[in-house]
């Protein structure tokens, strides 16, 4: 090879020209299919948004009164208000079905389970139902709770607002648990060491050292799983839930309707003066969701510890 | 005892031993929560789905009660009419079974190479600004609820989408119609592919980026020959999540691609999934062990045995693939 | 070879025929400083490079002789924080110039890296990865072949060729990347403490291999390991914390006689 060849290389040749071609091309499509689902994701905003201005400017919906009123058959009349204060139920009970017992099994699996079968069973199984199709756990409380008699009544169980609850706590029992274990996980041991030093049972230093320094990472990660919890609609619907939420629930017994199966409801209506109501609903419904996530964030900010 | 003047041997701590005991009883019983709403599922939609066949709930049967075929299993699972409907009724389940598959793969053709090039973008090109930007966005793309996925397809996608371009193309375009499901649950399983991909793309060693850039490879050479492959397992995990996850979704299909059960693979007319079916027949009026409403049961159980294998499938890639390196 | 013949190559430099200086000189740096934020690494080094001889690069830890050998290939590129003055020569073209392709570069300059780095691909791919990315493919068994027979490989794994090259024992890696290095033909090769992370059997193996590749190739090899250096190398740099290159001249010398009496106390181990 002659040097003046070589050097000549170094400029690239007609080959390494197409090879950058080549690379600037590859890189476009990545740009652009990272852009796109960005530009989705303000397409979907910006139709919501423009459809929910519409509603109060155009339309003259009362923002006030769709807080305040709740479903009808008329769309000048109809409100939130119902399917928000059934949300709110769905939620406490939603909560307390899978808090504790989320946590509970993610403190069973991180501290006290010996690394048997039956652990990886569980982690196993734990990984199975977080890909179970959310409709499915409502055809299982359907069948479980809804359709069963209730022995001191003589009747169907019925659609109850409990029974909404119980579907969406086993659907996100699995986001608890992971979360819980994660926020186990990065409690070091060295904390655990120091409390058993001491002469503490493996329960104690749970409770008096891990849980509490695990905690905000705990909550957080509930929080976040019952802002997936708020706006599933499936489970709700094959339990049962009214679509059309007229008055809201007067406890976990009582018929219900939630801010999801109204929403749909609207969506679906062929009227297109429903279509605003989705509009409005859906920004209501978005703007919980960022007040809970703003929460999460603020909660893991505030007390995050660095080990 | 002797030993007890030490203390260490006697009953001093067994108050909290006993505690120690009682806790874990009950955190064991915790975790079998988790378990039973396994079985649970599968014993429901079990004895449930008997029922749609044999008149009878499969533990009825089990105690004794006669049966009465009602549907065979054979014309449930090969049956091309689903008409529960009609006066003279079919329960062929193909048509729900095709219409969630066309959703499926529709959708699948856009997540799979955008989510793919995107955690590429992530891992191997985006600075750590725009990362920080990237990121936090396509987790809000899925953190929406599907329904408001559903109110985008039938107040955007189709009215300024789908069918003003396909019309113009010539096509006939239904108001509800299957391409504009793909296209939400696309979208919305987009950020499972590309942050499970990219995930899986970081964690591939540096040593390895950096043995073909020293053998004189371009970026994009290092990242489809080393990067890609080296990672593949975790990809493939991502693929099959966001598909089983695509097989499972309802709210967005159910309204944006409606409820006329088909055996078709135009994109452009109205179908019907298995989920869907299940929402339509959730708010009608069929009452309780009849064949109509049973016909959920029976549905949700096929449902359920497609994701589940999709689940199980997915640990074998895992397993099958696993990097074997650090 | 003497430093004068080298000085009058190097005054020639500027001229268009830069023929006669590539015969001797294979890389060479000018003022070369590199910087990882405010961090100076590596300071005013100015080094000639013979052409196919070994030349090892020795120094205590962080004294940047690593560095040194990543900017040869532009390898440093990819730090973001890292910021490179003063020219590397190779074959009389400065290779931080703007019309320089690192890419181009690389193919000319190969590189073996410290801990083995082998693809999760079969033996046989990774020999050949190298090769199909440059559009070798003429030949390709035989090139394969030829690369693992010269990296002293071919008897061990012919009969495997298509099992994955992260099957084979550490210094079998080592010696796979060896291959890998050398199956596109590059001019110089640049191995990053090659066997370090290597027992003292498969150590010996590779210092072997790189007295063997000398005929053929230039090869710059960094290495902590002194013995190392004094066994394999034609010539020495002794870097010393800070960055500075304090000596550099032919093995022999340096280990029997050199000018500065840092390296005397570096080699007699009485610092470092």
């Amino acid at each position: 090879m002659s040097a003046g060849t070589d050097t000549n290389e170094l400029f690239g040749d007609v080959d390494l020209g197409w090879e950058r071609l080549k690379g600037r091309a590859f890189l476009g499509f990545c740009i652009a299919a990272s852009g796109f689902g960005v530009f989705a994701l303000l397409l979907l905003l910006g139709d919501v948004a423009s459809q929910a201005v519409t509603a109060v400017f155009v339309r003259d919906i009362s923002v006030v009164r769709f807080l305040t009123e709740s479903a009808s058959r008329f769309p000048d009349e109809a409100g939130f208000y119902a399917a928000v204060v059934g949300s709110a139920w769905l939620m406490l009970f939603t909560v307390l079905l899978s808090f504790f017992v989320g946590v509970g099994t993610a403190v069973y699996l991180e501290e006290f389970a010996p690394d048997n079968r039956w652990k990886r069973l569980v982690e196993a199984n734990l990984a199975n139902l977080a890909g179970v199709p959310s409709v499915v756990y409502g055809l299982l409380v359907l069948a479980a709770v809804v359709n069963l008699t209730n022995p001191l009544s003589g009747e169907r169980v019925g659609p109850i607002l409990f029974a909404g609850a119980v579907a969406l706590a086993l659907l996100i029992m699995p986001i608890i648990i992971v979360s819980a274990q994660e926020a186990l996980r990065a409690v070091p041991d060295s904390m655990r060491r120091g409390s058993r030093a001491t002469g503490a049972t493996n329960w104690q230093t749970v409770r008096n050292v891990v849980l509490p320094a695990a905690l905000p990472g705990i909550l957080t990660g509930t929080i976040l799983a019952l802002a997936r919890a708020i706006g599933e609609t499936a489970p709700l619907i094959m339990v049962g839930a009214l679509l059309t939420a007229r008055r809201a629930p007067e406890g976990p017994f009582d018929t219900f309707g939630a801010m999801p199966t109204m929403i749909y409801y609207w969506a679906d209506r062929p009227e297109v003066d429903f279509h605003y109501l989705a509009a409005l609903g859906i920004v209501v419904l978005l703007l919980i969701l960022i007040a809970m996530n703003a929460t999460a964030v603020y909660l893991r900010n505030k007390y995050e510890t660095e080990y | 005892m002797s030993d007890d003047r030490l203390g260490i041997t006697g009953e001093v701590a067994s108050g909290d031993r006993r505690n120690e005991r009682i806790v874990t009883r009950v955190l064991q019983g915790c975790a079998a929560v988790t378990i039973a709403t396994t079985v649970a599922i599968f014993a429901v939609l079990l004895d449930n789905a008997f029922s749609f066949f044999y008149g009878q709930r499969l533990h009825e049967a089990v105690l004794g009660a006669t049966l009465d075929q009602r549907v065979g299993v054979v014309e449930f699972i090969t049956g091309t009419r689903w008409a529960p409907y009609h006066a003279f009724p079919d329960y062929g389940v193909l048509p729900l079974i095709n219409g969630t598959l066309l959703i499926t793969v529709g959708a699948a053709f856009i997540s799979i190479p955008i989510g793919t090039a995107t955690a590429i973008y992530l891992s191997e090109y985006a600075s750590e600004r725009v990362r920080g930007v990237l990121k936090p966005t396509l987790e809000v793309l899925a953190g929406i609820p599907t329904i408001v996925y559903g109110f985008f397809a039938i107040s955007f996608i189709t009215p300024v989408f789908v069918r003003p371009v396909f019309e113009t193309l010539g096509f006939s375009v239904s108001f509800y119609n299957a391409f504009a499901g793909m296209v939400v649950v696309g979208i919305m399983t987009i950020p499972m592919v590309s942050s499970i991909s990219e995930d899986a793309m970081s964690s591939v060693p540096d040593d390895l980026r950096n043995a073909a850039y020293g053998l004189g490879a371009t970026k994009q050479e290092v990242s489809t020959q080393v990067v890609l492959p080296a990672s593949i397992s975790g990809i493939l995990a991502s693929y099959i999540l966001a598909v089983s996850r695509a097989i499972g979704e309802t709210m967005a299909v159910t309204l944006a691609a409606g409820h006329r059960s088909q055996m078709t693979l135009n994109p452009f007319v109205e179908i019907q999934t298995m989920t869907a079916y299940m929402v339509q027949m959730a708010r009608g009026e069929a009452a309780l062990g009849t064949v109509e409403y049973q016909s959920l049961f029976a549905v949700g159980l096929v449902l359920f045995l497609m994701t589940l294998s999709m689940n199980l499938l997915n640990d074998w890639v895992k397993r099958r693939y696993r990097e074997v390196y650090r | 070879m003497s430093e004068t013949e080298l000085e009058i190559d190097v005054d020639r430099e500027e001229d268009a025929d830069e023929e006669t200086t590539s015969d001797e000189i294979a890389v060479e740096t000018r003022d070369l400083s590199v910087w990882y934020g405010e961090d100076r690494a590596l300071q005013d080094i100015d080094m000639k490079v013979p052409e196919n001889k070994v030349t090892a690069m020795i120094g205590p830890s962080g004294c940047g002789k690593s560095t040194f050998l990543r900017c040869i290939n532009r390898m440093n590129d990819r730090i973001d924080t890292c910021r490179v003055e003063g020219e590397v020569r190779f074959r009389g073209k400065n290779v931080y110039d703007d019309d320089v392709d690192p890419v181009a570069l690389r193919r000319r300059i190969g590189m073996v890296f410290q801990k083995p780095n082998p693809f999760p691909k079969s033996i046989r791919e990774n020999v050949a990865y190298g090769l199909k990315i440059q559009n070798k493919t003429d030949n390709l068994d035989e090139s394969v072949e030829t690369a693992l027979r010269r990296a002293a490989l071919w008897d061990e794994v012919k009969d495997q060729l298509d099992s994955s090259g992260l099957d084979l024992s550490g210094g079998q890696q080592q010696r796979l990347c060896i291959a890998r290095a050398i199956a596109p033909d590059p001019e110089v090769i640049l191995m990053d403490e090659p066997a370090s992370a290597l027992d003292p059997v498969a150590t010996s193996q590779i210092e072997d291999l790189i007295e063997e590749l000398a005929r053929d190739y230039t090869v710059m090899v960094v290495t902590h390991n002194m013995q190392q250096a004094a066994r394999i190398s034609d010539k020495t740099a002794v870097f010393l914390t800070g960055g500075e290159l304090v000596e550099f001249d032919d093995t022999k010398k340096i280990f029997e006689n050199p000018d500065d009496q840092r390296v005397e106390d570096y080699i007699t181990g009485k610092f470092g």
